[in-house]
């Protein structure tokens, strides 16, 4: 089952890269999509035998456990969503051959979700510069002096990044060696033995795998790759990297956390992860005011989400599950952006907001979700981010962690406000000279996709299917658990 | 055996100045090819019964970053038509300086570190951490895209020599995954240069610089 769940996606990129046509092969990808996603669920909803979770693999480095569920679970679902708005996006980029393109979704998708099953460091680390190599090739689409140079700083500055969370995971095995136990690199193992790690090992340790995960998430200072690589790639691989693999690299900082809270150096990691996640916030904050490519706005978003979701872990309690909410929500309330953005990118031929005004008389569809998402990532009600959010600074308040949940606030205004300016100025006003239109206007295939993801982003805001519900708090009480 | 492995350090050291402080391209990745072959000798060192798997580790090692990555880089060296770092972001005596800053921080942070009693005597932890700070320091100081791989490199060179203090413990797996990633990661990097060379005419990161606030 455990292989199975990799080789599909792996199997399905040989079999796009071997399909003749440039025109059918698109389709391939909702056919192996929505496959993925049965598999996956089917795998999240065995019933564990005993005391074993039902998906293992390798000798336990392979394990599904509840926290790889929620991952896992919405990368399917990310990804599904996503391929169908593939073909509608490449039947109008005929031009291009998209062999490469195609099976790199895939095969991107086999990496991320070897993330979420690894339960071993190295594997987890393997899978992750995986991912890296086999995403980069798809943000160079477009072939263009701008996108050479946006893969060229997402595959330099990622490497760099992956290669110190190497070294911090060399520095976590040492630890275990130093103090004389059976060094291991299974994560459970490493959490029975946390309390004995030798610490300065450990905390230097902790410090480089955050760093280095944390370049892949994109959280600040580590985050200069972001804006390039989103504003260069096209939208359908933007939403993938927004919210696969950053959320892949999420998962990677959590399991590293989970040892650290066991162990003698749980309160410093737990003060890391709340100052850090402040800072991205605050420094994707300052960036979106002013911002006049949209597209580069959509990058500093993110940063400042994956800062939401590291502080909400630091903060506890409650936060925690706010924060494994919040990744989903962002995730999809990216989708609605970054697809959006893209038809509007499309149908002026710019992204800079002085050639593009008034989206939602040209493209009406396209606009008014451009808009609406920007109210949902943004945390206002009634959308699923608001629940998140706002979940995350309760449970800042009522543990007395007034500082963070008050610069939490004064921070979410901040980008309200700086984001705000932007995205108004492409959807409202009179559409400029019509030199900057291509003609190009909304389709249903472009455009059906979008408004699900929109769907999702608000049903959240309601309304949690329990068994997703279920996951969240088991996963969250994962990373709770008291040692 | 092990009376060779500090010398041997020692050369590990000497050539990240050669690759800090000389500007021709060829001459750099000379020097990284040899710390390369050092790097694959020092497990016959560190652990002389390691059996078949420490031989074929040794053997891969010496292969991917004495020969193969070498002569890639070689390969994209002449596609490009460039020999020299023309105008790095700092000069290369203050680049040297640097290294020998961060090299003499190294081996003090080193000592604050606890070790396990056969690995005391050892240079292997300063030597690990200084080559990964030189070759960070080329990573962010040079413009042209091949010094940048070799700086990665450098980078990857420092984590391995940390790897042989892990030896028994890590699995083989992960340190073929390792050498693995490595190759690839530089494959891949090696199509990109060929693309920036072809785009600019040039393989100098300096064009891209398009993308910023």
């Amino acid at each position: 089952m455990a292989y199975l769940l990799v080789a599909f996606p792996l199997a399905m990129a040989a079999v796009t890269f071997a399909a003749p046509s440039n025109r059918w092969r698109p389709w391939l990808l909702p056919a192996g999509g929505l496959a993925h996603l049965a598999l996956v669920l089917w795998a999240i909803f065995q019933p564990a035998e005993g005391s074993l979770p039902a998906v293992v693999g390798l000798g336990g480095w392979l394990l599904l456990d509840a926290l790889g569920k929620v991952v896992l679970g919405f990368l399917a679902v990310l990804f599904f969503l996503c391929s169908l708005y593939a073909p509608g996006y490449l039947a109008l980029r005929s031009d291009r051959p998209n062999r490469v393109f195609c099976a790199n979704l895939f095969a991107s998708q086999a990496m991320m979700t070897l993330v979420t099953l690894s339960h071993h460091l190295g594997l987890m680390w393997v899978a992750m510069e995986a991912t890296t190599l086999v995403s980069s090739p798809s943000i160079y689409f477009n072939h263009n002096p701008r996108s050479l140079e946006a893969t060229w700083k997402y595959l330099l500055i990622g490497s760099v990044g992956i290669a110190l969370a190497l070294f911090g995971s060399f520095f976590l095995a040492y630890s275990s060696v130093m103090a004389g136990l059976e060094s291991t690199l299974l994560f459970d193992q490493l959490i029975d033995e946390a309390p004995y790690l030798s610490p300065p090992w450990l905390h230097a340790a902790f410090a480089l795998l955050f760093v280095g995960y944390g370049t892949k998430m994109g959280l600040a200072p580590m985050h200069t790759w972001k804006p390039d690589a989103y504003g260069e790639a096209p939208g359908l691989v933007g939403t993938l990297l927004a919210g696969g693999v950053t959320s892949c690299a999420f998962l990677a900082i959590l399991r590293v956390y989970q040892i650290c809270r066991a162990g003698p150096e749980g309160e410093i990691a737990r003060q890391i992860m709340v100052s850090m996640g402040l800072l991205s916030m605050a420094i994707a904050a300052v960036f979106m005011v002013r911002q006049r490519d949209f597209k580069r706005m959509l990058a500093y978003s993110s940063v400042e989400h994956m800062g939401i979701l590291v502080m909400g872990i630091g903060v506890g309690g409650l936060a925690v599950y706010g924060a494994l909410l919040h990744l989903i929500n962002n995730g999809l309330a990216k989708g609605v952006m970054f697809l959006s953005a893209g038809n509007i990118h499309r149908a002026y031929g710019s992204k800079l907001t002085d050639h593009v005004q008034g989206a939602i008389r040209r493209v009406p569809l396209s606009g008014t979700l451009f808009l609406a998402g920007f109210i949902a990532i943004t945390g206002a009600p009634p959308f699923g981010p608001f629940v998140s959010e706002f979940t995350i600074v309760n449970a800042a308040l009522n543990d007395g962690q007034y500082i963070a949940g008050a610069l939490f606030l004064l921070l979410l205004g901040v980008v309200f406000i700086g984001m705000g300016a932007t995205v108004l100025a492409v959807v409202e006003g009179k559409p400029a000279s019509e030199s900057h239109f291509s003609g190009l206007r909304d389709s249903i295939s472009t455009g059906a996709p979008v408004l699900l993801f929109m769907a999702l982003v608000l049903m959240l805001g309601f309304y949690i299917p329990p068994p997703l519900e279920s996951l969240l708090k088991d996963a969250a009480a994962l990373l709770e658990a008291n040692p | 055996m092990e009376q060779f492995l500090d010398p041997l350090l020692i050369v590990t050291l000497a050539l990240n100045f050669v690759a800090l402080g000389v500007s021709r391209l060829r001459a750099v990745i000379s020097a990284v090819a040899l710390q390369g072959i050092v790097l694959g000798v020092l497990p016959l060192l560190v652990h002389p019964e390691i059996g078949w798997r420490g031989i074929a580790l040794v053997g891969v090692t010496i292969g991917i970053k004495g020969i193969v990555i070498p002569r890639f880089l070689i390969h994209a060296m002449r596609e490009a038509n460039i020999q020299h770092e023309v105008r790095p972001v700092m000069n290369f005596m203050m680049s040297l300086l640097l290294g020998a800053i961060g090299t003499g921080l190294a081996m003090a942070f080193s000592f604050t570190l606890p070790l396990l009693k056969e690995h005391e005597h050892a240079l292997l932890v300063p030597a690990s951490l200084a080559t990964a700070w030189t070759g960070f320091l080329m990573l962010t100081t040079r413009k042209k895209a091949i010094m940048q791989v070799l700086g990665y490199l450098l980078l990857e060179n420092g984590i391995f020599l940390f790897g042989l203090l892990l030896l028994e413990a890590i699995p083989f797996l992960v340190e073929v995954g390792v050498l693995l990633d490595l190759f690839t990661a530089v494959f891949v990097m090696g199509i990109i240069i060929h693309h920036i060379s072809r785009e600019f005419a040039s393989i100098s990161t300096e064009h891209l610089s398009e993308l910023k606030e």
